[in-house]
């Protein structure tokens, strides 16, 4: 099948009029043809877009139904705006807000590390640093992002909680938000740099020597040349990073705490939404039951608030979106 | 460790247990086998040679007393090792479940089943017999740093643990005037464990009672983490527990009534440490046990070596009334 692909290829390319650079063209070319390796090929490669649109769709559904079952018993106001959490007590109620405050914590003090040490490494990497510095590096961060989540979780319950009590003095729970977000933060750092850095070094050099030009040293060419110029891709950057701490799991469950309560401070624990269903998914709730639902219930707020921030996003990506 | 060596029948079996207990799990030669040697069982497991039964014996339940039903099947392999036995943890009550639906042939319990789970048997015409395996003991549980609570009663646990504590009991000195104004942190078993079962039954008069604003767990682990982080820390779990981080916790003596008990292995087994103290069980589906040669001789394997395995696992042996009771019972399957 490749090697039919290949035929074809090299065929578009010998030919005077065609050009290899027009894909269009080169597309045309390969819907009209009639040879069975290559409508095969075409199929395949349809299935597999269609799969993860498909996957998508399953989620979605999987998710709605039990969640559907859920405000059938428990209305959606009192789903989003009660303060109590207790699903799996005696005495229940349904209020998801002291898992979203626990998200919310979790998340911007992952931000907080992560989006200025991230994008500054990405500026150094991009701007300051040599070829052969860059080349090194650059993997070596991503080697951070390959640290299995379940190791940043007790690095930050064994390590990093003692340190911040008892070196820094800052009071805490053993459980607690503080440690946990900081400690995602460097996790996420390698995805915002990596990211911001490749719409960084994809800013065209002309617009440097411009900048260079006009009288402007590195650091402000850098900051407002570069740095705006990349700045949807950077934003993107972000949002992977936001969506990344919304939905990490192991670090928070580890090292966050247990607790459903309202976190007012990032020194005390809390469960997060994700933390809530690792934990509750261990238990053995009957199928069906309002308590199994709530995993759903739970989810399905989890996914749709990752969709929204993905539209922000994409609105932003759009609107600030510079073409060279 | 006494109450066993007068009932194994063979000395291979205290051989084997002794070789795996000791480290490795190397090769173990399988030759002495469970062969009845005349011994206390005339007419006992007699019929299977030693090292040639083949089968599964499915065990599921209490993560408390998985410890134990583990340790008794890795014995058992290097006695038996064309028996596969499968131990799953999907707490007391899900194991019963399985149990009444014939999946398993043994159900791991912290309690004894309860009458709806009984039904539940009874309907699937599940027959079962309920063994006492071992001896458990609640452990309470405060940081080191904690030196006012050396004995809390039973009212006391109860004020701290209360569904009306939710929210109002936040401080020691709510427990009892003389403790000092330090912010309680409370740490727990997860609902879906017999341990919280037992705990709430026993502390607030009826099961699954509990305030809702600690930090629940299945994993006892981060109890122990919690409360040997927070000065304020307190949290329940099994002695065991207890014992293998008895360098970072400090365990409470408790008043149920008759002047305070600290627990221990003596105070579990003879009842005095009330009302924390309780026996662990196994429930064998009596029809597999009869039936069917492996599951028969994993479960005489078991009890034969229990003091063992009991203290393997870190829980307490039984008394020898218990041991014969369990026996008689099982005697009486084999028909």
């Amino acid at each position: 099948m490749s090697s039919s692909i290949a035929r074809t290829a090299g065929r578009v390319t010998g030919r005077p009029s065609g050009g290899a650079s027009s894909a269009p063209a080169g597309a045309r070319i390969l819907r009209s043809s009639t040879r069975r390796g290559e409508s095969a090929a075409l199929a395949a490669l349809r299935l597999a877009a269609l799969l993860s649109v498909a996957i998508t769709v399953g989620i979605v559904v999987s998710l709605l139904i039990p969640a559907l079952d859920f405000f059938r018993e428990v209305p959606l106001g009192e789903f989003l705006t009660g303060t109590r959490w207790t699903p799996r007590f005696a005495d229940a109620s349904y209020g998801v807000l002291p898992l979203v405050t626990a998200t919310a914590w979790a998340t911007l003090i992952a931000l907080a590390v992560a989006v200025p040490f991230g994008i500054g490494a990405a500026i150094y990497l991009s701007e300051y640093a040599p070829t052969r510095v860059r080349t090194t590096l650059k993997p070596i961060l991503e080697l951070l992002a390959g640290v299995p989540t379940v190791v940043f979780g007790y690095f930050a319950l064994l390590w990093v909680t003692p340190l911040l009590r008892d070196t820094l003095g800052i009071t805490l729970k053993p459980f607690n938000l503080l440690s946990a977000g900081l400690v995602m933060g460097a996790m996420i750092i390698p995805t915002v740099a990596s990211i911001s850095e490749d719409a960084m070094s994809a800013v065209p050099g002309e617009l440097r020597q411009g900048s260079a030009a006009l009288g402007a040293n590195r650091m402000q060419t850098s900051l407002r040349v570069v740095v705006p110029a990349a700045f949807s891709g950077i934003v993107a950057a972000i949002v992977l990073g936001i969506s990344r701490a919304v939905g990490e799991t192991m670090i928070v469950t580890i090292a966050g705490g247990q607790q459903a309560q309202m976190v007012r401070s990032p020194g005390q624990g809390g469960a997060t939404m994700t933390a809530f269903i690792a934990n509750a998914a261990l238990g053995d709730s009957r199928v069906g039951s309002l308590e199994y639902n709530t995993l759903y219930a739970v989810g399905l707020l989890l996914f749709a608030l990752t969709l929204v921030v993905n539209l922000v996003a994409i609105q932003l990506v759009r609107r600030f979106r510079q073409e060279y | 460790m006494s109450t066993a060596v007068t009932r194994i029948t063979a000395a291979a079996i205290a051989a084997g247990l002794a070789l795996t207990l000791a480290a490795c799990g190397g090769d173990q030669t399988p030759s002495g086998g469970t062969t009845s040697d005349g011994g206390g069982e005339p007419t006992g497991a007699a019929t299977e040679g030693g090292g040639s039964l083949t089968g599964t014996v499915a065990a599921d339940g209490s993560s408390t007393v998985a410890p134990l039903t583990s340790a008794a099947a890795t014995a058992f392999r290097d006695v038996e090792p064309g028996v596969n036995v499968t131990v799953a943890t999907s707490g007391t009550g899900g194991g019963f479940k399985v149990f009444c639906a014939g999946e398993t042939d043994i159900s791991d319990a912290s309690r004894p089943i309860k009458d709806e789970e009984a039904q539940a048997c009874a309907d699937a015409g599940v027959e079962f017999t309920e063994i006492v395996i071992a001896n458990d003991g609640l452990s309470v549980v405060v940081n080191p740093a904690n030196d006012w609570a050396q004995c809390l009663t039973v009212e006391q646990l109860n004020t701290m643990w209360a569904p009306e504590a939710e929210g109002t009991i936040t401080s020691w000195n709510q427990i009892d005037p003389s403790f000092p104004d330090v912010p309680l942190d409370l740490y727990g078993a997860g609902t879906d464990s017999g341990t919280f079962d037992y705990f709430t039954g026993e502390i607030n008069g009826e099961e699954g009672a509990t305030r809702a604003d600690y930090t629940p767990s299945e994993d006892d682990n981060v109890t122990v983490q919690g409360v040997a982080g927070s000065e304020g820390g307190v949290g329940y779990f099994g002695l065991s527990y207890y014992e293998e981080n008895s360098d970072v916790l400090k365990l409470v003596d408790i008043d149920g009534g008759e002047g305070c008990v600290t627990p221990s292995r003596e105070t579990v087994q003879d009842g005095t440490y009330t009302p924390l103290g309780r026996p662990l069980f196994i429930y064998v589906n009596n029809a597999k046990y009869s039936d069917n040669p492996a599951v028969q001789a994993f479960i005489d394997f078991y009890l034969e070596n229990e003091a063992t395995i009991a203290e393997e696992a870190l829980v307490i042996d039984l008394t020898d009334e218990q041991a014969t009771t369990a026996r008689t019972e099982l005697d009486s399957l084999k028909g």
